[in-house]
């Protein structure tokens, strides 16, 4: 076991793969926020005003609202007064036109991080809409898309090409004041992803985003909204890496996503934000908001999660099951270690007739992180005929880490079958022996155990992501377990 | 007594009995083979009444009756009865308990007085010997901790106390050892006699060793494609099912 | 300060101008500072999220009760276990009943009293003890009951002696001219190696209208082993609020048994401490509600040292518009290595308007640990209902069978054959259509 203590020490030095700091004279405004700043936000995005009067309205609500305190997590005091809201690269001001225009210090940026924004890496089938601080840069394979009438845009351009579809959707799925992260995104976001698929479309290619954070203290607030028309299926796939930075930064996205009639969404995160170093300073704070509404009859949503990185998470990825037959699915691998915390899991909200819902959780902690896994499952009054299946394992490995399990399930239904299962254990020493008696080190045999541990979850993740997944399990747990 | 014809069902969509013709007369031991998946199972189920399928065609009388408008437990009443392939475990249902409650019912119905306790336990003593039936397992849950073959055996303890007059064995072969199925057998013949008829649904030739039937009928794609006597299971076993396709 | 909790403190005046400045005094005081303090709990409190406790706190409780109501000798024989010959202890609208009560011949060394009687002959134990083994001491209601303990059992077990004879303690609530609280208090000392069966029977007679705020204390000592059975069957009118603690020395085994039937609005907490290497606690419990009742089981198991044990199981039978609520809570404290923690759940609606919220919680801080939980929510096997129909059995019949042998497998769990008999029968008498099964079971 001796030689493992050596590898753990290895590991714990080795530095953030991603981390590092891109020198790029930022259009950064002071920190500090206020009615003022939103409305220069919203006038710096050329924004129509019935917005503006969305984000004002948002923030009066946040100003009421008080930090959740329910998650079990281990928060610092944030003073929302020291972020900066708007950063944008100074290269938007004569826009791109190619990725030739693009800053090289970007694209090298990319470079580093694995982005395939280049030719030969988008013939991999990957249209990147780079989301670099706040402002998207660049967006590709438009054309393609374009043809099948697919629209994948920032938000920005979305609200500027497309707002009768963002006025009608945007907060449709989680309203301005869901909750005080989500009403602080509404308040504040600067950009993010759009994307509408026309009825009847299966979407050409998988799409993703790349998110980064970037400038020191600035805060990340993206803005997703996904609509999925009558028959029509997508796959979006989002990832993040994030440089390395001593202070706590704060990203508070909101995710939404809309299915109709006969419609699936299919969202994947890969999410490797820097979870601060092994003695649990810096990191990313990462409150998201996501959730997706099954609005039409025989619609699906499915949420693949592989959670990695960030020093704090707190997301539930939900589901509401609003259209009879519809379909809400959950697969979730969290790992934390050293002192990462997260808080982590779904909402199941059944309403239509039939509705079946799936969850799959998959907790590893580490050294000193505590995993959490919180999830609801309510079956509502009409709701007849609902499934659900929820099981959640959890894996610990070191005595000095915590995982938990809070499943909530409410159930007014009597035709309503719900089955949760939960266990908690650490890799035996029985399955470890077995693995080197037939001639397997130690560090593979754990990483063998581990990814079949994870495998019901990375096999719903798309191929490159399920191989990144997997790489990105192994770096994070090397040499934790002797 | 029986008489299928034209039987067509489906389950969620999936058609399974294609066109189903089949009569059964008092006495007579008929034999239904065929490959798995072919229907087998769901003409036992179908006879004995369960939820889930889907009849779009055809007719089904017991003793001048429409079987397919009777609950599960009148046609039970009536003398139907279903050997399991997978007897459900109940946890918390006595089995002995179970078996009172059903030939009283039965009894009611055919306006016989009831069995008092003593009576009951005197006729279970009996036919447990039949089938050589582990005294313990009267006092446990239906089914509960059963091996496959003590199942399979209690099967055949309740149909020797019910007396039905159509029994119907749904595999009951599959998966007892030799002396297992020797004491099915058995326990089967002692209660043929000219006033009960049997169905004996079976994947395997096997069981036709040890119970002669008086027809065999191959059943493939929903539909009964060839019928002989006992010759055809002999012929069936040697040839294999893709013989008949 | 609101209407209730004004009501409260001038009945807790009244109570302190008895008993002046002695040890008890200042405890009830500091109990009472605490619950005005904090004053009832609200849904928006994790712990109450399901359980809304206004009908509660909006209602005005007399603290004088009537203790000389007559009960029946008919009433009597069906509330107590005659044919065990317990050691009887009954209480009737809170006050002892030395007529009903039977604590003669007790074996050597064994301390049984009431509570009020034994504030008097055992002053330098309960001193010492009162109040160390609970374990929610910052309930609102477990303060409550402390500020206002006027009754209850104290059993003391000496070493080595094992209990035949169950010990029964039954709370007869019964009085129709009088909305009253009782706040009955049990402390049970189990000396090394003792052994003894505990029954607790909450009882309400005619439709009385009360709320019983019970806390019952244990502590065992190393190798003790308590058998603890605690039967609800409040009259439907009633509230109740019951606190069960635990406290657990090394290889101690507690065995809890909680059938609850009864009462309008009922919150059963267990809190168990396992203390010390080889503690172990069985919990097994069943609730079954109906028309408007709504009842919540709370546990909450600390593994504070390696090599303890609990397991868990409950199950609910729902039906009419009532609502069950389970909520079991494993804690595993850092270094509490080589545990075992099982924790079932499940639970049978049988009606379109009744209710369930389930949350069995896990919270594990260490790593060489086997946890599992699982909880369901259905309805009754259809394969299950298939077979019994096809061996005659009429549907309704089918189904009340079926749903009697779902709650009777947490019966099944209960060794002491009388008690099991007993509860059986309240079981079925607590089904639909239960008449049709009555012969079979």
């Amino acid at each position: 076991m001796s030689t493992n203590t050596e590898n753990f020490e290895d590991l714990v030095k080795k530095e953030y793969e991603h981390g590092f700091v891109t020198d790029i004279d930022a259009d950064t405004i002071p920190p500090g926020l206020s009615e003022e700043i939103i409305v220069f936000i919203s006038k710096k995005k050329e924004e129509p005003l019935w917005l503006l009067e969305w984000r004002l309205k948002a923030y009066r609500q946040w100003l009421k609202m008080e930090d959740p305190t329910w998650a079990k997590l281990d928060i610092q005091h944030i003073d929302y007064q020291s972020i900066s809201y708007y950063s944008a690269p100074k290269s938007k001001e004569d826009a791109p036109k190619s990725l030739d225009e693009i800053d090289p210090k970007l694209l090298e940026t990319y470079e580093k991080l694995g982005i395939p924004l280049d030719e030969q890496k988008m013939l991999a089938g990957v249209a990147v809409d780079a989301v670099f601080d706040s402002v998207s840069v660049a967006t590709t394979f438009k054309q393609k898309l374009a043809d099948a009438g697919v629209i994948f845009c920032s938000f920005s351009e979305a609200v500027k090409e497309h707002p009768d579809l963002v006025k009608s959707y945007l907060g449709s799925v989680v309203p301005a004041a869901d909750n005080f992260f989500a009403a602080l995104n509404s308040a504040v976001f600067t950009d993010g992803s759009f994307c509408y698929i026309p009825k009847g479309v299966r979407c050409p290619m998988e799409l993703s985003t790349y998110f980064r954070i970037n400038a020191s203290n600035t805060g990340q607030f993206e803005r997703t909204l996904i609509i999925a028309d009558e028959e029509s299926h997508v796959s979006y796939l989002e990832g993040c890496t994030a440089p390395m930075r001593d202070e706590n930064q704060l990203h508070a996205a909101v995710v939404e996503l809309v299915a109709l009639k006969d419609a699936e969404i299919k969202y994947s995160t890969v999410q490797n934000w820097y979870p601060g170093d092994e003695n649990g300073v810096g990191g990313i704070y990462n409150f998201v908001t996501k959730r997706g509404d099954c609005r039409g009859h025989n619609s699906k949503i499915s949420w693949t999660q592989v959670e990695t990185g960030s020093a704090i998470t707190w997301k539930y990825p939900s589901c509401l099951l609003k259209g009879n037959n519809s379909i809400g699915e959950f697969y979730s691998v969290a790992v934390t270690n050293n002192y990462q915390q997260a808080d982590t899991g779904t909402k199941m909200i059944h309403i239509g007739n039939n509705t079946t819902s799936t969850i799959i959780s998959k907790g590893i902690s580490a050294r000193h992180a505590q995993n959490v896994y919180r999830g609801l499952v309510k079956i509502s009054k009409n709701a007849n005929n609902a499934r659900n299946y929820s099981q959640c394992d959890s894996l610990l490995m070191g005595d000095q880490c915590g995982a938990h399990t809070f499943p909530y399930i409410e159930a007014k239904n009597s035709t309503a079958q719900v089955e949760h299962e939960a266990t908690t254990s650490k890799i035996s020493d029985d399955q470890l022996f077995y693995c080197l008696q037939r001639g397997i080190s130690e560090e593979d045999a754990i990483n063998m155990i581990v990814n079949g541990f994870c495998k019901e979850v990375f096999k719903e993740l798309p191929m490159e992501f399920a191989v990144e997944a997997q790489k990105l399990l192994g770096v994070t747990l090397e040499g934790v377990v002797g | 007594m029986l008489h299928i014809k034209d039987l067509y069902t489906a389950v969620d969509n999936k058609k399974i009995l294609e066109g189903l013709n089949l009569s059964v007369n008092v006495g007579e031991v008929h034999a239904i083979m065929g490959p798995n998946g072919s229907g087998k199972s769901t003409l036992a189920n179908i006879l004995a009444g369960k939820e889930g399928y889907n009849i779009t065609q055809g007719s089904v009388s017991y003793e001048n009756e429409n079987l397919l408008e009777l609950s599960p437990e009148e046609r039970a009443r009536k003398g139907v009865f279903l050997a399991f392939q997978y007897p459900v475990e109940i946890p918390g249902v006595n089995n002995i308990y179970l078996l009172k409650a059903a030939l009283n019912a039965i009894r009611k119905h055919q306006g016989k007085p009831e069995l008092d306790a003593m009576e009951f336990m005197n006729l279970v003593k009996g036919k447990m010997k039949l089938v050589q039936m582990n005294k313990d397992l009267l006092s446990r849950s239906v089914n509960e901790g059963f091996s496959g073959g003590e199942k399979k055996r209690n099967e055949i303890f309740q149909m020797a106390i019910l007396e039905p007059k159509l029994a119907i064995l749904d595999e009951t072969d599959s998966g007892l050892d030799i002396d297992a199925l020797k004491i099915v057998a058995e326990g089967v013949n002692s209660l043929r006699n000219k006033n009960r008829a049997f169905i004996l649904v079976t994947h395997y030739q096997r069981l036709l060793n040890y119970i002669k039937p008086d027809h065999v009928h191959v059943l493939s794609k929903g539909k009964i494609v060839r019928s002989g006597g006992p010759e055809l299971a002999l012929e069936l076993e040697e040839k294999g099912y893709d013989w008949i396709n | 300060m609101n209407k209730t909790i004004r009501h409260y403190l001038a009945d807790f005046k009244q109570l302190q101008n008895i008993k002046k400045d002695d040890w008890f005094s200042k405890q009830r005081q500091s109990a009472f500072n605490i619950f005005q303090e904090s004053g009832f709990p609200s849904t928006r409190k994790e712990n109450w999220k399901y359980t809304d406790v206004k009908p509660i706190t909006k209602k005005l409780f007399s603290n004088i009760t009537n203790s000389n109501v007559v009960i029946s000798d008919n009433e009597i024989d069906a509330i107590l276990f005659k044919e065990l010959e317990c050691i009887e202890l009954v209480f009737v609208n809170g006050a002892y009943s030395e007529k009903y009560s039977n604590i003669k011949n007790l074996p050597n060394k064994l301390t049984i009293r009431n509570m009020a009687n034994a504030f008097v002959n055992d002053e330098d134990f309960l001193k010492k003890h009162l109040s160390q083994y609970v374990n929610d001491d910052s309930s609102s209601f477990v303060t409550l009951n402390t500020a206002f303990i006027q009754d209850g059992v104290y059993i003391n077990v000496p070493s080595d002696l094992t209990l035949e004879r169950p010990i029964s303690i039954t709370y007869i609530s019964k009085d129709n001219s009088n909305i009253f609280a009782t706040h009955p208090r049990n402390l049970i000392f189990m000396g090394e190696n003792s052994k003894a069966t505990i029954i607790e029977n909450y009882i309400g007679i005619d439709d009385a209208n009360y709320f019983t705020n019970a806390v019952t204390e244990t502590s065992l000592s190393q190798g003790a082993s308590l058998k603890h059975y605690k039967i609800q069957q409040e009259s439907s009118n009633a509230f109740h609020i019951g606190s069960l603690n635990t406290s657990q020395n090394k290889d101690s085994r507690f065995e809890s048994h909680s059938i609850s039937i009864g009462g309008a609005l009922v919150r059963n907490d267990i809190n168990a401490r396992l203390n010390k290497e080889g503690a172990e606690i069985m919990m097994n419990g069943l609730y079954m509600t109906d028309n408007a009742q709504h009842i919540d089981n709370h546990t909450r198991v600390d593994h504070f040292k390696p090599y303890t044990q609990s397991n868990q199981n409950y199950r609910g039978v729902l039906n009419g518009k009532s609502r069950g609520v389970f909520n079991g809570k494993v804690v595993v404290h850092p270094q509490a290595q080589k545990i075992e923690a099982y924790q079932n759940n499940a639970n049978l609606l049988l009606s379109d308007d009744a209710e369930i919220d389930t949350k069995p919680e896990l919270e594990i801080y260490a790593d060489d640990v086997k946890c599992n939980h699982g909880a369901t929510i259905g309805q009754l096997d259809n394969d299950m209902l298939f077979y019994l129909r096809s061996r005659a059995i009429d549907e309704q019949t089918a189904r009340s069978l079926l749903t009697y042998a779902f709650a009777d497998e947490i019966i099944n769990n209960i060794s002491f054959q009388s008690i099991k008999n007993k509860l059986e029968h309240l079981i079925i008498g607590r089904l639909p259509d239960s008449s049709l099964i009555r012969e079979y079971v």
